[in-house]
C-alpha cells in the first residue's frame, strides 16, 4: 500500500468564485506505480486536471483552497512541504507537459535556453546543461538539433514544440511525468507520433506517467489503468480494457456510447438528382501560396458532404470562398445553376438566405452584447421579406424550441449559456434564414464528446425535417463517419479523394487517406493494442 | 478555465442595467465618492454662475487676501478672499463652468471625430486608412501644448477656440484606439456571421463593432477628461488660455502665484479643485474599466452579494 | 531591416512635410506676418524694409517655395531677437532638454518597472496599493500647481533647494521630481497590467512546473514579455518631454527648448520656433526608430 510511486488520498479542492464556492474536486483518491500509465478521463469541468495542479503546486490560493486530503510522494505529504522544498521536486522528480505547447513555451527565449533552464534551476552548471539539452533534442527527434537549439518556439511546428516540451520535462529523468491533454491541439498523424514517443521514453526510463485527457482514443492507446471523473468526483476506476468493455457507472456508459465512429454508416443518396451546389476547379491564392488548388465537388439537396483534412489543408478557406468572405482566384461554384464566385452583390444578398454558416467556436460567433432574441431576429431585420415584424417573437420561440432550447431564454445573453447551448443558438440563427445549404466549419470541434453527439443528432434531425444540405468541415474522420453521406479528403489545398462514406472508410484508395485512418485512435484498447502491434511489425519489416 | 465552463450553464436573468450599475457603484466607495464629487462640480458648473456671479465678482478692499477658515464670515468667505477681496469659494464655483465647458466640449468633439475617423480607417479601404493614419501622425508629432500656444496666440482665446484646439490634439488617441479595436473585432466570428447573413457595412459598424469598442472608448474619454482639465489649466496658467475677467481654475492658480509666500490659499484652493476633479475622474475611469469588462465585472458584483 | 528603416523614413517625411505646410500657412494666413514679427511700434519704413528682405511682398506661392528651399538646405534664418542663426539657441536648449528627459525617464523607467512588477506579483497586496495610489496621483496632478507649491515649501519655506537655474545637482531635483510624476504614474499602471497578464500566462505556469524560483519567474520570464507594451508608453512619454516640458522649464527657469519656444512665441521670433519644431520632430523620429529596434531586440518574433 505504501509502495506506490505517488498517491493522492481524499483530495478536495474548492474555488471561491463570483457565483459562490465551486467544489472542483471532492474526495478524490488514486495512485500511480513505477512504469505505469494512469489516465484521468473527463470532460471539461470534470476537475480532471485539478489533482495534477495540486501535485505541482500550481493552484492559485486564493481563489483556490485545498480543503482536505494528502498527496503522498516518497512517504511524505507534498501538501505539507514548504514551497522551496516543492520547487526542488518540481521539474526534477515530477515533471509536467501541457496542452498547447506554443503558449506554454516562453516566446522571447530560445528553446535551448528554456530546456537548459530546468537543469540550471536545479543546480547543473550551464555548460553541462547545454550539452545535455542537445542530447535531449536529438533524443526527441528534432531534426538539425545543433542549429535549432538557438531558435525560438515560433520557429517550430506544433508537433515539434510538444517534443521540445517533452525533452524539457524529461531532462532530469523524473520519476513521474504528468501529461495534461498532451496531444489535443495536434493533428491526428502528429498525435500518433507524440504518443508513441512518450511510450518509448517511458519504457527507457521506467517513469510513471499520469495522462490527463478527454479522449477515449488516447486512453486506449496509452493507458494501463483509467480513472473516470465527472463533476469533481471519481465515478469509475479500472484497467483501460475493463472500463471500456464493462463500464459500470451510467456516466461512463454514456461517455463511451457518445464516441463517434461506431454507428451504422449512411447510404449514399439516389443519383440523378440535380445538385444544389456544384464546385468546379475552385482555386484560391494568397500571394504565391495556393490555399485551395483546383477543388471540384457537388452537394445534392438533403445531402451531407463532409470535407476532412488536417490543419493547412485548405478546407476552411474553401468554405470562406463559397460564402464570399474571401474572393476565389479562379474556378466556379454553381448554386442552382448560378455562379457564386462571380455573382454581383445585389444578387448575392438575396442568395445569402439560402446558404448559411455555423462557425467553430460558438463563444466567438455570437455577439456578446446582443440577447438571443436580437441575435436570431437579426436575420429578419436584414431580410425583411422573411417575416413581418409582429411575428418575429413567435418565430424565435419556434426556432429555439426546434433546436432544443427553452423559448423563455430568448432575453438572455450568450455568456449565460454553456458551449453546447451556444452552438444551438448559432444553429437557430442560421435556420432563421430558412437556408437550403448550411456550411458547418468545425461546428462541433470545440465541444465535449457527449455534447458533440447531441449537436450532431440535432443536425441530423433538422435535415430530416427541413431537407437542408450540409457541407460539414472537420479535422476528425470518425466524427463524420456516422452521419455524412459522402466524404471529401483534402490535403495541402488539394482534394485527394472523395466518395460515399462507406467507400472512404472501408476501402480508401489513396495513401494519405489510409494514413489518416491508421493514425486515428479507436476507443477500444484491444483494437489499439492490435494496431500498435501491426505498427511495430511494419517497422521491423521495413528495417 | 474549466471551472468557468461548468459555471456558465444558465445564470439567472440579470437585473435592470441602471439598477445594476448603481449597485456596482455603491459597492466601490472610492468610485462613489468620486461620482458624488463630480456631480457637485457639474451642478456648480451649471448653476454656479447664475446664482453666485454677483458675489464672486464683488471686490472688497477690506477683505484683501482674507485668510481661510474664518467661520464668523459668510460661507463663501470660508476659504478666504483673493487679492481684491473676492470670495475664493464663490469664485471656484463660478470658474467651474468655464473649466467644465472646455473639458466636456473638447472630449466630446475629439471622441466623436476620432472614433468616426478611426472606424473608417479600420473598416474601409487601405487608402483611406493610410491618409487618416498619416494625419494622426502629423497631429501626434506636433507638441500639443505648443500647437495650442501658437493657435491661441493667433486666434482670440475664447472657450470655443480652446475647445477646437484641445479637441484636435486629442483626436489621435481615439482614432488609433478605435482603429486598432476595429481591426481586431472585425475578424471575430460574429462579424463574419453577420456578413454571411448579408448585413450591410452600416449595420456591421453600428450593431456589431461600435457596441463592442464603446466601453474602451468611454474609459479613455474619462481619463482624457482629466487630462484636458489639466491642459486647460496649464494654458490658463501660462496666460494663453481664457483671459480675465473670465475665470478658470488654472487662471486663479496663476493669479495667486504672486502672493504665494504671503497668501498661499489663493493658489492652493483652485489647485485643489483641479486635483480633486482629475482624481475623481481617474477613480471613475478605473471603476468603469472594471464595470464595463464582462470578465472583470464579478469583482464588483460579488461584493454586492456579500453586502446583502 | 534596411527596408524597414526606409519605410519609416518615408512615413516620417510625409508627416514632416505636412507639418511644414501647416506651420507655413498657420503663420502666413492668420494675419500679416510683419505684425507678428515686428513690434507694434515699428515704423512703416521698417515694415516695408522687413517685407522686402524676407520676400513677403512676393506672391504666396513663391514665398512658400522660398521657405521650402531654405528648409531643405537646413537654413532656418536668423533669430529676430538674438544676433545669431535661429538654429543655435535651439540646439543649446535642446541639449538641456535632452539631459532633463534622459535623467527623468531613466529614473521613471527604473522605478515604475520595479514597483509595477512587485505590485503585479501580489494583486491587492502592499506594493499593489502603493502602486495604485501613485499611478492615480500621477495621472491627476496638475504639474504647474505641484511645481509652485514645491517652490513655496522647499525653496521659500525650508530653503533647501534653489528656485531656478541649472548650476548644481540641487537645481535639478525639483524639475526632475515634478516631471517624474505623470510618466511614473502612467508607466506604472501599464507595467502592472501587463505584468499581471504575463504572470497569468501559460509559460509562467511551465516555469513553475520546472521548479524555477519566484525572482527569475518575475524578472526573467514575465518581465521581458510584459515590457513590450511598456516601451511604447515610455517612448511616448519621452517624446512628450522632448517636445518641450514647457510648464516645468518655465516655472523653474530651466533653459530648455520648451522655455525657448514659449519665449520665442511671446517675442514673435518665428524662425526660432520653426527651427525648434524641426529639431524636436527629428529627435522624435530618431526616438521612434530606437523604440522599434528595442521591440525587435526584446521580441524575437518581430523581424523587420
Amino acid at each position: 500500500m505504501a509502495d506506490h510511486l505517488i498517491e493522492v488520498r481524499n483530495l478536495s479542492v474548492d474555488f471561491h468564485t463570483a457565483q459562490g464556492t465551486v467544489h472542483a474536486v471532492r474526495n478524490v483518491s488514486w495512485h500511480l506505480d513505477k512504469g505505469e500509465t494512469l489516465a484521468i478521463l473527463g470532460e471539461s469541468g470534470s476537475g480532471k486536471s485539478v489533482s495534477a495542479s495540486a501535485i505541482m503546486n500550481l493552484i492559485d490560493m486564493p481563489p483556490g483552497e485545498i480543503t482536505s486530503g494528502k498527496v503522498l510522494f516518497d512517504g511524505r505529504d507534498l501538501l505539507e512541504m514548504s514551497s522551496s522544498e516543492r520547487r526542488k521536486i518540481n521539474g526534477s522528480r515530477i515533471a509536467m507537459i501541457f496542452q498547447d505547447p506554443l503558449s506554454h513555451l516562453n516566446p522571447v527565449y530560445t528553446v535551448g535556453w528554456q530546456i537548459a533552464e530546468i537543469m540550471t534551476a536545479h543546480g547543473m552548471p550551464a555548460e553541462k546543461a547545454r550539452t545535455r539539452t542537445l542530447e535531449l533534442m536529438k533524443r526527441v527527434k528534432i531534426p538539425d538539433a545543433e542549429n535549432k537549439i538557438d531558435s525560438y518556439p515560433h520557429q517550430f511546428s506544433g508537433g515539434q514544440r510538444q517534443r521540445l516540451m517533452i525533452a524539457m520535462a524529461l531532462a532530469l529523468k523524473p520519476d513521474i511525468l504528468i501529461a495534461d491533454e498532451p496531444t489535443t491541439a495536434l493533428d491526428v498523424t502528429v498525435q500518433a507520433q507524440v504518443l508513441s514517443l512518450l511510450e518509448e521514453l517511458q519504457e527507457e526510463t521506467g517513469m510513471g506517467m499520469l495522462l490527463i485527457t478527454h479522449d477515449l482514443g488516447v486512453v486506449a492507446e496509452a493507458a494501463d489503468r483509467v480513472v473516470v471523473m465527472n463533476s469533481g468526483e471519481i465515478v469509475e476506476t479500472g484497467t483501460a480494457n475493463e472500463v471500456y468493455h464493462t463500464p459500470k457507472h451510467p456516466y461512463t456508459k454514456k461517455l463511451i456510447s457518445a464516441v463517434p465512429g461506431t454507428g451504422k454508416m449512411t447510404d449514399p443518396l439516389a443519383t440523378g438528382i440535380e445538385p444544389i451546389l456544384q464546385i468546379n476547379g475552385l482555386t484560391k491564392h494568397f500571394g504565391g501560396f495556393v490555399a485551395v488548388d483546383d477543388a471540384s465537388l457537388t452537394v445534392l439537396p438533403g445531402e451531407t458532404v463532409a470535407i476532412v483534412g488536417e490543419s493547412g489543408s485548405g478546407k476552411s478557406t474553401l468554405a470562406k470562398t463559397l460564402l464570399r468572405l474571401e474572393d476565389a482566384s479562379s474556378g466556379s461554384a454553381l448554386y442552382l445553376g448560378r455562379d457564386l464566385v462571380t455573382m454581383p452583390s445585389d444578387e448575392l444578398f438575396a442568395l445569402r438566405r439560402d446558404i448559411q454558416m455555423v462557425f467553430q467556436d460558438p463563444t466567438q460567433s455570437l455577439n456578446p452584447r446582443m440577447s438571443v432574441f436580437q441575435i436570431i431576429s437579426e436575420a429578419f431585420e436584414i431580410h425583411p421579406d422573411i417575416l413581418p415584424k409582429p411575428q418575429w417573437k413567435n418565430r424565435v420561440r419556434e426556432l429555439l424550441e426546434l433546436v432544443g432550447l427553452e423559448a423563455s431564454h430568448m432575453h438572455r445573453h450568450p455568456h449565460q449559456f454553456s458551449g453546447g447551448q451556444r452552438q444551438r443558438i448559432a444553429i437557430a440563427r442560421a435556420l432563421a434564414m430558412e437556408p437550403k445549404l448550411i456550411i458547418c466549419d468545425e461546428a462541433v470541434s470545440a465541444l465535449d464528446v457527449s455534447i458533440q453527439a447531441q449537436v450532431i443528432d440535432l443536425l441530423v434531425k433538422l435535415q430530416e425535417e427541413l431537407d437542408v444540405s450540409y457541407l460539414f468541415i472537420a479535422h476528425d474522420l470518425p466524427l463524420v463517419r456516422d452521419f455524412a453521406h459522402r466524404v471529401v479528403v483534402m490535403q495541402g489545398g488539394k482534394i485527394v479523394e472523395q466518395g460515399p462514406v462507406a467507400q472512404i472508410f472501408d476501402d480508401p484508395q489513396e495513401d494519405y487517406t489510409k494514413g489518416l485512418m491508421a493514425a486515428g485512435l479507436s476507443p477500444d484498447p484491444e483494437i489499439q493494442a492490435d494496431r500498435r502491434r501491426a505498427r511495430a511489425e511494419l517497422l521491423e519489416t521495413t528495417i | 478555465m474549466e471551472m468557468a465552463e461548468q459555471k456558465t450553464a444558465i445564470v439567472a436573468d440579470a437585473p435592470h442595467p441602471v439598477a445594476q450599475t448603481l449597485r456596482m457603484l455603491w459597492r466601490d466607495k472610492f468610485a462613489l465618492a468620486a461620482a458624488v464629487f463630480l456631480l457637485i462640480v457639474l451642478l456648480s458648473a451649471l448653476f454656479g454662475p447664475a446664482l453666485l456671479e454677483g458675489v464672486a465678482t464683488k471686490t472688497n478692499l477690506r477683505g484683501r487676501n482674507a485668510p481661510p477658515f474664518d467661520f464668523s464670515q459668510p460661507w463663501y468667505l470660508w476659504l478666504g478672499g483673493d487679492a481684491l477681496g473676492r470670495p475664493l469659494l464663490a469664485r471656484i464655483i463660478v470658474a467651474a463652468q468655464n473649466t467644465m465647458a472646455v473639458a466636456v466640449g473638447a472630449v466630446l468633439c475629439s471622441l466623436a471625430i476620432g472614433t468616426t475617423l478611426g472606424m473608417i480607417a479600420g473598416y474601409t479601404s487601405r487608402m483611406a486608412s493610410q491618409v487618416i493614419m498619416r494625419l494622426a501622425d502629423v497631429i501626434m508629432s506636433f507638441p500639443s501644448l505648443l500647437l495650442a500656444v501658437i493657435v491661441l496666440y493667433m486666434l482670440p482665446p475664447s472657450v470655443f477656440n480652446l475647445i477646437i484646439v484641445l479637441a484636435i490634439t486629442r483626436i489621435p488617441v481615439y482614432l488609433r484606439t478605435s482603429r486598432a479595436e476595429v481591426l481586431e473585432v472585425r475578424e471575430r466570428m460574429f462579424v463574419q456571421a453577420a456578413k454571411v447573413m448579408g448585413a450591410s457595412s452600416g449595420r456591421i459598424i453600428f450593431r456589431h463593432l461600435l457596441p463592442v469598442i464603446l466601453p474602451t472608448l468611454v474609459t479613455i474619454a474619462t481619463l482624457d477628461f482629466a487630462l484636458v482639465v489639466l491642459v486647460e489649466s496649464a494654458l490658463s496658467f501660462l496666460g494663453i488660455g481664457i483671459q480675465p475677467p473670465e475665470i478658470t481654475w488654472g487662471l486663479m492658480v496663476s493669479q495667486g502665484r504672486a502672493y504665494l509666500t504671503t497668501a498661499w490659499w489663493l493658489s492652493f484652493w483652485p489647485g485643489l479643485a483641479i486635483i480633486l476633479t482629475t482624481l475623481s475622474l481617474n477613480l471613475l475611469a478605473n471603476w468603469l474599466r472594471t464595470a464595463l469588462d464582462p470578465v472583470q465585472r464579478w469583482r464588483l458584483e460579488i461584493a454586492v452579494k456579500k453586502n446583502g | 531591416m534596411k527596408k524597414f528603416l526606409w519605410k519609416r523614413a518615408v512615413a516620417s517625411a510625409i508627416s514632416l512635410i505636412c507639418l511644414i505646410i501647416l506651420v507655413f500657412f498657420l503663420s502666413r494666413l492668420t494675419g500679416d506676418p510683419t505684425d507678428l514679427f515686428l513690434p507694434e511700434t515699428a515704423t512703416q519704413e521698417a515694415r516695408d524694409n522687413y517685407r522686402r528682405v524676407h520676400g513677403l511682398d512676393q506672391p504666396l506661392v513663391s514665398q512658400f517655395f522660398r521657405y521650402v528651399t531654405d528648409l531643405v538646405q537646413l537654413n532656418f534664418g536668423e533669430s529676430v531677437r538674438r544676433a545669431e542663426p535661429a538654429i543655435d539657441p535651439v540646439l543649446r536648449g535642446f541639449a538641456w532638454t535632452l539631459q532633463l528627459a534622459t535623467v527623468t525617464m531613466a529614473l521613471v523607467t527604473l522605478a515604475a518597472i520595479t514597483l509595477g512588477s512587485l505590485a503585479a506579483f501580489h494583486v491587492g497586496g502592499f506594493f499593489d496599493r502603493v502602486a495604485t495610489f501613485f499611478s492615480l496621483m500621477g495621472a491627476s496632478a496638475p504639474d504647474f500647481w505641484i511645481a509652485i507649491i514645491a517652490i513655496v515649501v522647499f525653496s521659500v519655506g525650508l530653503g533647501w533647494l534653489p528656485t531656478s537655474g541649472t548650476g548644481s545637482v540641487w537645481h535639478w531635483i525639483m524639475p526632475v521630481a515634478v516631471l517624474f510624476i505623470r510618466p511614473f504614474g502612467l508607466i506604472l499602471q501599464v507595467v502592472r497590467g501587463s505584468m499581471i497578464t504575463a504572470l497569468n500566462s501559460a509559460y509562467v505556469k511551465t516555469a513553475r512546473a520546472k521548479g524555477v524560483e519566484n525572482r527569475p519567474i518575475i524578472f526573467v520570464h514575465a518581465l521581458r514579455n510584459a515590457l513590450l507594451p511598456v516601451i511604447t508608453v515610455i517612448g511616448d512619454q519621452t517624446a512628450a518631454i522632448l517636445n518641450g516640458a514647457v510648464i516645468v522649464e518655465t516655472i523653474f527657469g530651466f533653459p530648455g527648448v520648451g522655455k525657448l519656444m514659449i519665449d520665442s512665441i511671446l517675442q514673435r521670433d518665428f524662425n526660432v520656433i520653426l527651427a525648434a519644431i524641426m529639431v524636436t520632430a527629428f529627435a522624435i523620429f530618431i526616438l521612434n526608430i530606437m523604440i522599434d529596434l528595442l521591440y525587435a531586440v526584446l521580441d524575437p518574433r518581430i523581424r523587420y
